[in-house]
């Protein structure tokens, strides 16, 4: 019987872990001179998965305490877990879409600690050999010149526990089930990332390729995505200093927060000639503090060995080309597809291919429209709606097809940009397409030449000094378009506005 | 009517096929006898009257139907390791209190899909932990055997001693027990009964209490060969509910008895004749290969040279893992939960009046083995010599192609006599512990008598798979032996 013991000769493979140097912008300023902070993420995503890595129950996020919970979950006795195919299969596309080598041998050991959250007094992991090897994220930091790369360690998959409520008693404490047992992906980095918006950029970027795949769904607000963020401060290109790590940091402003607290704390102890204890912390959202949750000493032994109750993982090479041959566009190809087809800039091309669903909904307001038109409204006018509103692109007033038909308007030139901002607010309003508004308001743009001919005229005819001043200072001449156009309710075609003033002040 | 339950299960299948006798009234029989014999044997930890008798009288029905299963009627014991619906289920630990699970293993529900009736549930090392049955917590089963002249109550063997004394007893047709490093085969052979632990995943795991999943597998204890191949047969079948489950069909065992078995080669491995065995053993081991060159078989001399590391081996891996298997039985579920100071103390509490002292030990045991700093020195090298025992029995495989060894190196001991050192307790499983460290089959059978009159064993060892030519050579032996003897019914 091949594999029965689970033993497999491993090949030791040296990893250079220091590879970059902070930027001297990023260094930070202590009282005796300037630090590097040096960054590492444990990323922890939930696998979009109908039923748990092990058992059949549900996966959903939600419903009542303990309703999802199998004889599996809650650890019967002679229970048995059974790997769920399709949580390996979404594994292997994480890793794919990581740029990460797939280990066809894989195997799940046990982390042994006692926890009532933990029905089985172990969580079933992938310690020593995890499904996806070593691989790389690109990542954008805005306002950096060049991408950073962050190499990728692992990722592995593993059970969720279960969720321990603390505050319905004051004597007590109530379990429920429901996660226990949920399927985690792991994706450990190297310590790459050299400051807190790098690790947020970093963690942005992970959640938007999880998304991309569809092996993740990114809920930061749910828990289907937390980090655990690998902190150490040195001085530049010294040696790594003591690292801490600060677990369960669940959004990006909080990952900020948390490095920028941690790296100072630690240069504070530093420069005060203290040494940094490995440990764990946790990171308090209120006050944007991080604090010791237990020291080295108090680390558990968690007694890792191979599960007997599993059989090493080995996948088909011919099922893992498959599943690569299906992989969805990710955020990288989908960016250059961008700047190359639609002519965005690059900046315009990463926010917009970043979400799948941003992303189709300009490709379906850019096609056979002025694509960077498109990508203006799209990403300034309604982006800036719904996150003002707090809402989901999915939840938007205004459909993609609407927004494209508001387009069609200025094109035609029914109404110019101003009257475009007008009508798109109503749109965001009532939800109606753009030439309902249009034609209800009497919006359209103005282009018989003799209505604006005579607004420039009495306007001339009221200002003769103003008229006389132009030709001296051409700046003057932006007063005159915009009075024009109030003269005309906004509705004037401002091409033609702009000609016939000329025209009629002498300025050609 | 004579008293049916002294028919072994073939011949008891045979009588409720002829209308001899239903399964009700050979039910009512064996709940008869239980009744008698269990304040002195203890051998049940429960006896579900009602539920045995309302399955019999269903697989009446069945019969009258004509839909009768491989083991329509046919009252069995099944051990307390089994999870049973709605049937308490403790292997025999306090830690497990009062459970009464809400799901049937997938053993003994293949059981009773064939028919099979449920009599109760068998006594049992606590934890399946133990080679006398002296550490469960309903207290020790009695062997039915005793010496010539003797009123010593005896160990019927561990852990399936609840098991083997009530076959033995003829307190059931046969009985489900597990076997983690002999708990089938070494009670079998103190009380002259038939065990066989199948190979490595023929039987589903799901349902039972886990010890050493690596190790643990389930078979019967049963009065002859015939009856522990129907009772296999039965038992045994692919589950996907256990990963380690073997694939595909589990073949007609039964039919195996009676197969000639001329021209197999039959190993004998130099490394079971170990310091002080009796002579009785040595003799019986000789006149077995005899026997089976008598039928044909040729005899070759083989070496296993592991065989010395198997047992120290067997109690890093076994403890290992069930130090983490039994990590689920922290009070908080089910049991006893004994309240302390913060959440460590109630886990320390809770578990300390939850387990016994050999539990405990083999946890102990087990958590340091795996500790940071020690995994390699302990761990990883018994899984290393078991990669190499099951190396040697491969290469010996090559040459032949069942190995025969004794089953045990003593007859049944006193209760009491080795309770207080458990290394000496330990080298009972030093003939059997091997098969379960290489994943094969190993059947043990009485042969002989030993010289105050108790039964001895021996042990045949298949490849991987091949439960059928155990089951052939088995049935040779057990023709030659011609082992007749019962224990007398002194209580």
């Amino acid at each position: 019987m091949p594999g029965m013991f689970g033993i497999r000769p491993g090949k030791w493979v040296m990893t250079v872990l220091d590879v970059r140097t902070a930027r001297p912008d990023q260094r930070i300023a202590g009282e005796t001179g300037d630090w590097e902070v040096i960054i590492g993420l444990e990323v922890h995503a939930q696998v979009t998965s109908k039923s748990k890595l092990f058992s059949g129950a549900s996966a959903a996020y939600g419903g009542e305490p303990n309703a999802h919970v199998s004889l599996v979950d809650a650890a019967m006795p002679g229970m048995l877990p059974v790997l769920n195919k399709y949580c390996v299969e979404q594994a292997v596309r994480a890793g794919l879409g990581l740029n990460a080598q797939i280990n066809l041998w894989s195997r799940f050991d046990r982390k042994n600690y006692f926890y009532p959250d933990l029905p089985q007094g172990y969580q079933i992991s992938q310690y020593k050999h995890p499904i996806v090897g070593e691989g790389e994220v690109e990542v954008e930091v805005d306002g950096d010149p060049e991408p950073l790369v962050v190499r990728i360690e692992r990722l592995h998959l593993e059970q969720d526990a279960g969720k321990s409520i603390h505050d319905l008693s004051p004597k007590e404490t109530f379990i429920d089930l429901n996660r226990a047992g949920v399927a985690l992906m792991e994706i450990v980095s190297r310590p790459d990332i050299r400051s807190g918006k790098e690790a947020a950029a970093y963690f942005a970027k992970l959640r938007s390729i999880l998304r991309a795949l569809g092996v993740c769904d990114g809920n930061m607000e749910e828990g289907s995505m937390r980090a655990d963020v690998n902190v150490s401060v040195r001085r530049p290109g010294e040696k790594f200093g003591t690292r801490c790590e600060i677990k369960n940091v669940n959004s990006l402003k909080f990952i900020v927060q948390a490095v920028e607290y941690e790296a100072r704390r630690q240069i504070e102890i530093l420069e005060n000639g203290g040494v940094i204890d490995q440990e764990t912390r946790l990171f308090n959202a209120a006050t944007g503090e991080t604090r010791t949750m237990r020291s080295k000493e108090d680390a558990h032994d968690y007694r890792y060995f191979p599960d007997p109750d599993l059989l090493p993982l080995e996948i088909d090479p011919a099922w893992v080309e498959a599943i690569k041959a299906n992989l969805p566009e990710l955020p990288d190809a989908k960016k250059k597809r961008f700047i190359s087809d639609y002519g965005l800039s690059a900046y315009d091309a990463r926010v917009l291919s970043a979400e799948s669903e941003a992303a189709a909904f300009f490709e379906t307001v850019a096609r056979g429209r002025d694509a960077k038109l498109a990508a203006n409204w799209v990403s300034q006018e309604l982006f800036g709606v719904l996150n003002k509103a707090g809402l989901e692109l999915s939840a938007s007033p205004v459909s993609a097809d609407q927004l494209g038909g508001l387009l069609d308007l200025m094109a035609d030139g029914t109404i110019n940009g101003k009257i475009a901002k007008e009508v798109f607010a109503k749109m965001v309003d009532t939800g109606e397409s753009a030439g309902v508004i249009v034609e209800r308001e009497g919006l359209r743009q103005v282009t018989d030449l003799g209505a604006i001919e005579a607004a420039i005229d009495s306007l001339i005819a009221a200002n003769p000094d103003k008229a006389a001043e132009v030709k001296e200072k051409p700046k003057a001449f932006g007063w005159w378009v915009g009075q024009v156009m109030k003269a005309m309710d906004g509705k004037a075609n401002p091409a033609a506005v702009n000609a016939l003033l000329k025209a009629r002040l002498g300025l050609e | 009517m004579s008293d049916p339950t002294a028919l072994t299960l073939a011949a008891a299948l045979d009588g409720l096929a002829k209308k001899e006798f239903s399964s009700l009234e050979l039910t009512d029989a064996f709940l008869a006898a239980i009744d008698k014999a269990n304040p002195a044997l203890n051998a049940f930890t429960t006896i579900v009257h009602d539920k045995a008798r309302a399955m019999a009288k269903v697989s009446d029905a069945r019969r009258a139907k004509g839909e009768a299963g491989l083991l329509e009627g046919a009252p069995l014991g099944v051990k307390d390791l089994f999870c049973t619906e709605g049937v308490k289920s403790t292997a025999c630990s306090r830690a497990l209190g009062e459970f009464k699970p809400t799901y049937e293993s997938s053993v003994t529900a293949n059981l009773w899909r064939d028919g099979a009736v449920m009599l109760g549930k068998l006594n049992m090392d606590e934890f399946a932990m133990g080679s006398s049955n002296e550490t469960s917590a309903y207290g020790p089963v009695v062997n039915p055997w005793r010496a010539k002249g003797s009123n010593q109550n005896l160990t019927p063997g561990g852990s399936s001693g609840g098991s083997a004394a009530a076959v033995a007893a003829d307190l059931c047709l046969g009985a489900t027990a597990t076997d983690t490093g002999g708990s089938i085969r070494q009670p079998a052979a103190f009380t002259g009964s038939v065990g066989i632990k199948p190979t490595y995943g023929r039987c589903s795991r799901w349902g039972i209490v886990a010890f050493a999943s690596s190790l643990d597998q389930a078979g019967p204890i049963a009065k002859t060969v015939k009856d522990a191949a129907l009772l296999l047969q039965s038992m045994a079948g692919h589950d996907p509910k256990d990963s380690t489950s073997l694939p595909g069909p589990t073949p007609a065992f039964s039919q195996a008895i009676g197969k000639s078995v001329k021209g197999l080669r039959i190993g004998v491995p130099k490394e079971y004749r170990v310091d002080g065995m009796p002579d009785a053993i040595e003799a019986l081991w000789a006149q077995g290969a005899a026997w089976l060159e008598a039928a044909g078989c040729t005899l070759v001399d083989i070496s296993l040279p592991h065989t010395k590391y198997a047992l120290p081996a067997y109690y890093i891996i076994a403890p290992a893992e069930a130090s983490s298997n039994l990590a689920r039985y922290d009070g908080m579920r089910f049991g006893a939960r004994v309240q302390g100071k913060d959440l460590d103390d109630t886990y320390a509490k809770s578990r300390a009046a939850g387990f016994g002292a050999e539990v405990q030990r083999r946890i102990l045991i087990g958590a340091y083995v795996l500790s940071a700093g020690y995994y390699d020195a302990y761990y990883l090298k018994a899984q290393k010599v078991r990669a190499r025992i099951a190396e040697d029995f491969a290469n010996a495989f090559g040459q032949v192609d069942a190995i025969l060894t004794p089953a045990t190196p003593s007859a049944a001991f006193a209760l009491g006599e080795r309770s207080g050192d458990p290394v000496q307790m330990y080298l009972n499983d030093i003939f059997t512990v091997t098969a379960n460290l290489a994943g094969l089959p190993g059947l043990v059978l009485p042969t002989a008598l030993s010289h105050d009159g108790l039964p001895l064993g021996l042990q045949l060892i298949g490849k991987a798979l091949d439960e059928e030519t155990v089951f052939s050579l088995a049935h040779v032996l057990e023709d030659a032996a011609a082992f007749k003897a019962r224990p007398a019914h002194w209580w």
